[in-house]
């Protein structure tokens, strides 16, 4: 390779024509290398942008055209997936939702963005955290139907007040933003998490599921949901506009008044 | 390697993160905590200033006596308005724990209880303070 002077590139080469109606943006994103760094540090790149981009562009455009050492997940970039939770100027969002328009600065003052990995999940590189943690506890309230008993020969029928009993919590992509957001999760890594709470009360209010009590059990240990503080961050930051504290809250009521 | 190099660019700093900007409700949890923690500390030295009565009546006295000052006066005034909170927001959180409609109502229900908070604390503060204020600047 030639490339020995510069610094830092991006994987695409140079960089793009900027389009008419971009305004130049400053985004800084806390980075941190686990090979080289000792601690986090911050860097700042100068974008042209349109501020009907997402700021999931504006990471790509760092890593494409700036530096292609930056580190982040994302795979199908429409907030389907879930891969690219991460805290966007202080608040959890997925950076393939959230539009640069609604973080520009009032009045055409200079915009920055600050964009930060989500906490409370240990940081392999930049944007990049430890999904581990978060899936074990999702694991650990048996996401997942339980019955007993002969199967029946046609499908489980379910009433549509029943199936809407449990509807708002179906909506969970696995994103990590409420659980990252929660301070009793950061200080208290053995804590459910509101994302494992959501998945189990997909299933303790589903009409065809039995395993409700068994869930409930696990959920009413030091960890389960009497943990929550009622912050109301997770609500706040789930991009798909889940009831979390709500969906903790039922659980709460259904282990202290024995109702599912 | 561009990997090594990186710390060098320019529009590089250290720093720690960003504050979290949390919901209203993680502000309203962190004014629990705090008050909550100063008025276990207030009850703490209460318990054992009380206890000194059992010492002797003499060195109860002594101690009530350091009391009498404006500037533990202006402690009573926070005392009170910690633990007017954290009763109220108590309320509040069990509210939003065991009612149905709790969590929808959580926002409305924070600023009614500030609401009930500065209306007992205005006319609270006025009285607990109105002595010493006029002691120090008014006379007789």
């Amino acid at each position: 390779m030639t490339a020995t002077a510069e610094v830092s590139t991006g994987s695409r080469g140079n960089q793009p024509p900027v389009p008419d109606g971009a305004i130049t943006v400053t985004v800084k994103i806390r980075r941190f290398n686990s090979e080289f760094d000792d601690e986090p540090r911050w860097d700042s790149f100068e974008i042209p942008a349109l501020p009907s981009d997402r700021v999931l562009n504006l990471l790509h455009y760092v890593k494409w055209y700036l530096d292609g050492t930056l580190t982040f997940r994302r795979s199908c970039a429409h907030g389907i997936c879930g891969s690219d939770a991460m805290r966007i100027n202080g608040v959890n969002r997925l950076a393939c939702k959230v539009l640069l328009k609604d973080l520009l600065a009032s009045g055409g003052k200079p915009t920055t963005i600050t964009i930060e990995p989500i906490k409370g999940l240990p940081v392999h590189k930049d944007l990049l955290v430890d999904m581990e943690p978060f899936f074990e506890a999702f694991k650990a309230v048996k996401p997942y139907l339980i019955t007993y008993g002969n199967e029946p020969t046609r499908e489980r029928v379910q009433s549509i007040a029943d199936r809407e009993r449990f509807d708002d919590t179906t909506k969970c992509i696995l994103c990590a933003a409420c659980t990252t957001s929660c301070p009793v999760y950061w200080t208290e890594g053995s804590y459910f998490g509101p994302a494992a709470i959501v998945n189990a009360h997909r299933f303790i209010f589903d009409s065809r599921d039995e395993g409700a009590e068994e869930r409930l059990d696990i959920l009413n240990d030091i960890d389960g949901v009497w943990r929550c503080r009622t912050t109301f961050n997770c609500t706040d930051a789930c991009p798909r506009g889940i009831q979390v504290t709500k969906a903790i809250q039922e659980v709460k009521r259904a282990l202290l008044f024995k109702r599912v | 390697m561009a990997g090594t190099t990186a710390p060098e660019r320019a529009g590089t700093s250290k720093g720690g993160g960003t504050l979290y900007r949390g919901d209203l409700g993680m502000w309203s949890w962190v004014a629990h905590r705090i008050t909550g923690v100063l008025t276990f500390f207030f009850l703490f030295a209460h318990v054992l200033d009380t206890a000194l009565v059992r010492v002797s009546p003499d060195a109860y006295d002594k101690v009530i006596e350091t009391y009498k000052n404006p500037i533990v006066n202006l402690f009573e005034v926070g005392l009170v308005g910690a633990v007017l909170y954290h009763a109220l927001n108590g309320i509040r959180v069990m509210l939003v724990d065991f009612w149905a409609k709790g969590p929808r109502y959580q926002r409305q229900m924070l600023w009614a209880i500030l609401g009930v908070w500065v209306l007992v604390m205005v006319p609270g503060t006025y009285f607990m303070m109105v002595r010493t204020v006029s002691d120090l600047f008014g006379g007789q």
